[in-house]
C-alpha cells in the first residue's frame, strides 16, 4: 500500500542532506500541560507514526524556531521518572538511551507545572545526569501565582544549570523566547545530582568501556533496565546479566533510595528558590467541586446527565452531516455511473467509492465523540469518572478506565475502541479492547427492527411499555451482559505484563483549551481515516468481486435466463433489473459461498440466500437488510413494511411460512453476538498493532453467535 | 509484631506523616508521586463505593486503591 508522504517530511529530507535538523525531545509528567505546549510549538504541522522497533505510535511535529531554522520536535508519553512503569512509558527509555537511534535527541525540553514543583523536578534531575542538552519550560506560573508560589528563576537556573524559561502553554506566552532559547546551541548541562554508590564505580566503568556510553548515570540505567531495552541485543543483555551477578544488584531497592535521594536534595533546593505565602486556593475549589461530582448520588446522576447528552449528540446531531456524506457519496456514485460504464467504472463506484462512504461517514460520530471524551479529559472530569466506576468494574477484570470505551460501544465499536487508549494497563485495555464489539451498536439497530417487527406482535403492557420495544432493550441488555461476562473470563485468561495500580494525580479542574481539543479530534479522525480505511477499502474490493462475479459463464447464463423470462412474462424493465441482480447475485462466488456454508448454518435455522446475507454484511452489519431485499426483490428497500410483508410470504420446502419465530430469534442473536464489522476489525488491528487479538475477537464472537442461535432454534424449533 | 497504622487507616480530614513504604513493587511507583518517608499526608476523600481514596501529598491531590493505600505506614 502507498505512503503518504506529507509536504512537511519532503522538506525535511532535503534539508537533512545540507543542514541536519534539530531534534528536540519534549517530556514530562502527566498534567504539565505537554501536549499543549506540544500544539503550541508545532500547530498542525504534526503526524502519528510509529517509532522504529517500538508498537506505540507517538507524534512528531515540525517547529518553526525563526525564518531559517527547524526543529522536529518528539513528543514523549508523560511519565514521573525515567524508571517505566508502562508499556507506553517504556518508549523514553528506548529513545534516550540509544544513542545510535535515528531520533536520539539533540535537546530535550522538560515541562514541569509550576504549582507543583518538588514532584515535577524528579524527572528533570533525572534528565540532567544523562547529560543531554536541557532546557526547563516552567509552566502553570499563573496557578503558581495564585497559590501564592514565588519562584526565583535566576537562583533555580543557577541551581539547576540550564536554562529556566517561563512560559504559558494555554495562552502562549513564553513560547517565543522559548523559541529563542532552543534555536541555540546548548552545552550538556554541568552538573549532576545523584551519586552512584561507590560500591557499583566498577560495575559502572566497565558498562561504559563496552557500550561506549558517555556518561555514568546511562550505564546505571543500563544496569538496572538493561531487559527492557529493545535495542540491545542477546549478547548484550547476556554480557550485562553476568556482569550484574557478582555484585548483588538489587534494582528495586536502589531505585527506592535513589528516589528518595533526590527528592530530599530538590527539596534543600528549592528552599532557595521557592517560597509560599499563602494556602493555595485552586485547590480548595476543586475539593469542594469534587464534595458534588463525586458524591453518592448526585455524582452518579451527573454522569449519567453527561453520558446521555454524548448519545444524543452521537445519535442525533451526527445523524446530519452523516446523511451529507451518505448523500455525497450517493451523488458522485450516480454522477459517474449515468456517464461511464464497464467493470472498472463498477469496480470504482460499487467497490472504492462505496467503501470510502463506509469510512467517510463515520467520521461524524468519531469527531463527536473524541470531541467529548477530550473535553471531559481536559477539564479533569474524566479522572473522577474513573474513580468512582474503579471499584465496580474491578470485579469483571476491567478497570475505571473502561467505562468510556464500554458505552461508546453503543454507539459504535470503531471510536470505542480508540477511546481505550486511554487505559493504561496493559491487560486491562485489551480486556476493555476485546469485549466493546459485543455492545449493540447503532448499525444493529436495522437488523433489530425488521426482525423483530416479523415475529414480536405489536402490544402494548400498562398502556405505554411496547412488547417490540422490550424486545430491542433486551438485546441491548444481552449485549452487555456478554461484554461483561466476557471481560470476568478473560481476567481468567489473560496473564497480566504488569502489575494493576491505579495509583492516579487528582488534576484540578481547568477549562479545556480548545485548541487541543480541536487538534485531538484532527489527530483521531485521520489516524481512522488513513490507518482503518486501507483495511475497509481492500475489503469492500474483495467483496464487490466475489458479489459480481461468477465462474465460468453462469453470470451470462443468468441473464439469459432472467431475459426470456422477462419476455415470457412481460415483465417491467425495473422488475426485469430486480430479478437480474437476485439471479446474478446468485450465481456469483459470493451466491455460491453462499450455498456452501448452508451445511454448516442449517442447524441454526438459515438457508443459502440468508448465507449471502451473512456474508456480504460481513463488511458491515446494516448490509444485512440491502442483501435480504435483493435477495427476495423487494423493491423499495427503504420500505420496512415491503420487506416485512415479502419476508413473511416466504415458504420453505414444504410449504409453510419460512420465518418462523425460532428462525427469526435465531438470527437476532446471531446479529447481537456476531463479529461482522469489519471497521471494528481493522481499527482493533490499528489499536493492538496485532493481527492476534482481532483474529481471536472473530473466532470468538463468531462462536459465541453461532453456539447462541443454534440452542436458540434446537430449543424453538 | 504489633501492626502500624497505614493511610488506609485514616478518617476523613485525619493527617499523618509517612514512615515507609512495605512493598518494594509498589513503593517505587509511590515514592515517585512524592510519598517520600517524612512527608504529611492527608486523607481527602473516599470515591462513593468507599474505594478508591483520594490522599493530600505535597500540596497535590493523588488517588489510590485501599490495598495500594494499606502499603504506606504512618509514624
Amino acid at each position: 500500500m502507498a505512503e503518504l508522504i506529507h509536504p512537511e517530511e519532503k522538506i525535511e529530507i532535503k534539508t537533512t542532506v545540507t543542514k541536519p535538523i534539530t531534534k528536540i525531545a519534549l517530556i514530562g509528567n502527566p498534567n504539565s500541560g505537554k501536549s499543549s505546549l506540544f500544539n503550541q510549538l508545532t500547530g498542525l504541522n504534526q503526524k502519528v507514526g510509529n517509532f522504529p522497533g517500538v508498537t506505540v505510535d507517538k507524534k512528531t511535529g515540525i517547529c518553526h524556531l525563526n525564518s531559517h531554522q527547524k526543529a522536529r520536535i518528539i513528543d514523549l508519553p508523560g511519565t514521573y521518572s525515567l524508571y517505566p512503569k508502562s508499556l507506553d512509558e517504556k518508549v523514553i527509555i528506548d529513545l534516550l538511551y540509544n544513542q545510535q537511534s535515528d531520533l536520539y535527541p539533540d535537546l530535550v525540553i522538560v515541562t514541569a507545572d509550576a504549582s507543583n514543583l518538588k514532584r515535577n523536578l524528579l524527572l528533570f534531575t533525572q534528565l540532567i545526569d544523562l547529560q543531554i542538552p536541557a532546557v526547563l519550560a516552567l509552566n502553570m506560573m499563573d496557578v503558581a501565582e495564585k497559590d501564592g508560589i514565588k519562584i526565583n528563576m535566576e537562583q533555580l537556573q543557577q541551581d539547576f544549570g540550564v536554562p529556566v524559561i517561563p512560559v504559558n502553554a494555554r495562552t502562549g506566552s513564553g513560547i517565543a523566547a522559548l523559541k529563542i532559547v532552543i534555536s541555540q546551541q546548548l552545552p550538556v548541562p554541568n552538573r549532576t545530582f545523584y551519586q552512584i554508590p561507590a560500591d557499583f564505580s566498577g560495575l559502572i566503568k566497565q558498562i561504559r568501556q563496552y557500550f561506549d556510553l558517555q556518561t555514568d548515570y546511562l550505564a546505571w540505567h543500563y544496569a538496572h533496565q538493561y531487559k527492557n531495552l529493545t535495542f540491545l541485543s542477546e549478547t548484550d543483555k547476556n554480557f550485562l546479566s553476568d556482569l550484574l551477578e557478582p555484585y548483588q544488584f538489587s534494582s528495586n531497592s536502589l531505585q527506592a533510595s535513589e528516589t528518595i535521594n533526590r527528592y530530599t536534595l530538590i527539596n534543600e533546593l528549592l528552599l532557595d528558590s521557592v517560597r509560599v505565602e499563602k494556602a493555595d486556593t485552586n485547590e480548595k475549589f476543586s475539593n469542594r467541586l469534587d464534595q458534588v461530582l463525586t458524591h453518592k448520588v448526585w455524582g452518579y446522576l451527573i454522569f449519567f446527565g453527561v453520558l446521555f447528552m454524548m448519545f444524543q449528540a452521537i445519535f442525533a446531531w451526527a445523524t446530519y452531516p452523516m446523511d451529507l456524506i451518505d448523500e455525497g457519496i450517493t451523488a458522485i456514485n450516480n454522477f459517474i455511473q449515468a456517464r461511464f460504464d464497464g467493470p472498472l467504472i463498477n469496480l470504482l463506484t460499487e467497490g472504492v467509492i462505496a467503501g470510502l462512504g463506509g469510512i467517510l461517514i463515520f467520521i461524524p460520530q468519531i469527531a463527536l465523540l473524541f470531541a467529548f471524551i477530550a473535553i471531559l479529559e481536559e477539564t479533569g472530569y474524566m479522572a473522577r469518572v474513573t474513580f468512582m466506576m474503579d471499584k465496580i468494574m474491578r470485579k469483571f477484570g476491567l478497570n475505571g478506565k473502561s467505562i468510556v470505551p464500554l458505552i461508546s460501544g453503543v454507539a459504535c465499536a470503531v471510536p470505542a475502541v480508540m477511546a481505550a487508549r486511554n487505559i493504561d494497563n496493559w491487560k486491562d485495555r485489551m480486556i476493555t479492547i476485546f469485549v466493546t464489539p459485543l455492545m449493540s451498536c447503532s448499525a444493529r439497530i436495522p437488523v433489530y427492527t425488521v426482525l423483530i417487527a416479523l415475529v414480536v406482535p405489536e402490544k402494548y403492557y400498562l398502556g405505554f411499555l411496547n412488547l417490540q420495544g422490550i424486545v430491542l432493550m433486551g438485546l441491548y441488555l444481552l449485549g452487555f451482559t456478554a461484554a461483561v461476562l466476557s471481560a470476568w473470563v478473560m481476567k481468567l485468561i489473560l496473564k497480566a505484563r504488569e502489575r494493576s495500580y491505579f495509583i492516579m494525580e487528582f488534576p484540578v479542574y481547568k477549562m479545556p483549551r480548545w485548541k487541543n481539543v480541536g487538534l485531538t479530534i484532527i489527530e483521531k479522525v485521520k489516524a481512522f481515516v488513513f490507518e482503518a480505511g486501507k483495511v475497509i477499502i481492500a475489503i469492500s474490493i474483495i467483496l464487490w468481486v466475489l458479489a459480481s462475479y461468477g465462474p465460468g459463464n453462469r453470470m451470462a447464463q443468468a441473464e439469459q435466463t432472467v431475459q426470456q423470462q422477462a419476455q415470457q412474462n412481460n415483465w417491467t424493465p425495473e422488475e426485469t433489473s430486480l430479478h437480474l441482480s437476485t439471479q446474478k447475485l446468485e450465481a456469483s462466488y459470493a451466491g455460491l459461498f453462499g450455498r456452501a456454508i448452508e451445511p454448516v448454518i442449517r442447524p441454526l435455522g438459515f438457508d443459502w440466500k440468508i448465507g449471502i446475507a451473512l456474508l456480504t454484511s460481513f463488511a458491515a452489519r446494516e448490509v444485512f437488510v440491502g442483501t435480504i431485499s435483493t435477495i427476495y426483490s423487494v423493491g423499495d428497500e427503504e420500505n420496512i413494511k415491503t420487506i416485512k410483508e415479502k419476508l413473511l410470504s416466504e415458504k420453505d420446502e414444504h410449504g409453510q411460512a419460512f420465518f418462523t419465530p425460532a428462525r427469526a430469534f435465531s438470527l437476532l442473536i446471531f446479529y447481537v453476538f456476531a463479529m461482522q464489522c469489519m471497521s471494528t476489525l481493522a481499527v482493533v488491528y490499528r489499536e493492538t498493532k496485532s493481527w492476534k487479538w482481532p483474529v481471536m475477537q472473530l473466532i470468538y464472537m463468531s462462536g459465541l453467535a453461532y453456539v447462541c442461535s443454534l440452542i436458540v432454534y434446537q430449543i424453538f424449533k | 509484631m504489633q501492626k502500624r497504622k497505614s493511610v488506609r487507616d485514616l478518617r476523613i480530614g485525619e493527617s499523618g506523616t509517612i514512615c515507609c513504604l512495605n512493598d518494594p513493587e509498589m513503593s517505587l511507583k509511590l515514592l515517585e508521586m512524592g510519598c517520600i518517608p517524612g512527608t504529611p499526608v492527608k486523607l481527602n476523600s473516599k470515591a462513593p463505593l468507599g474505594d478508591p481514596i483520594t490522599i493530600i501529598v505535597n500540596d497535590y491531590t493523588l488517588s489510590l486503591r485501599l490495598d495500594e493505600a494499606a502499603t504506606i505506614l504512618l509514624k
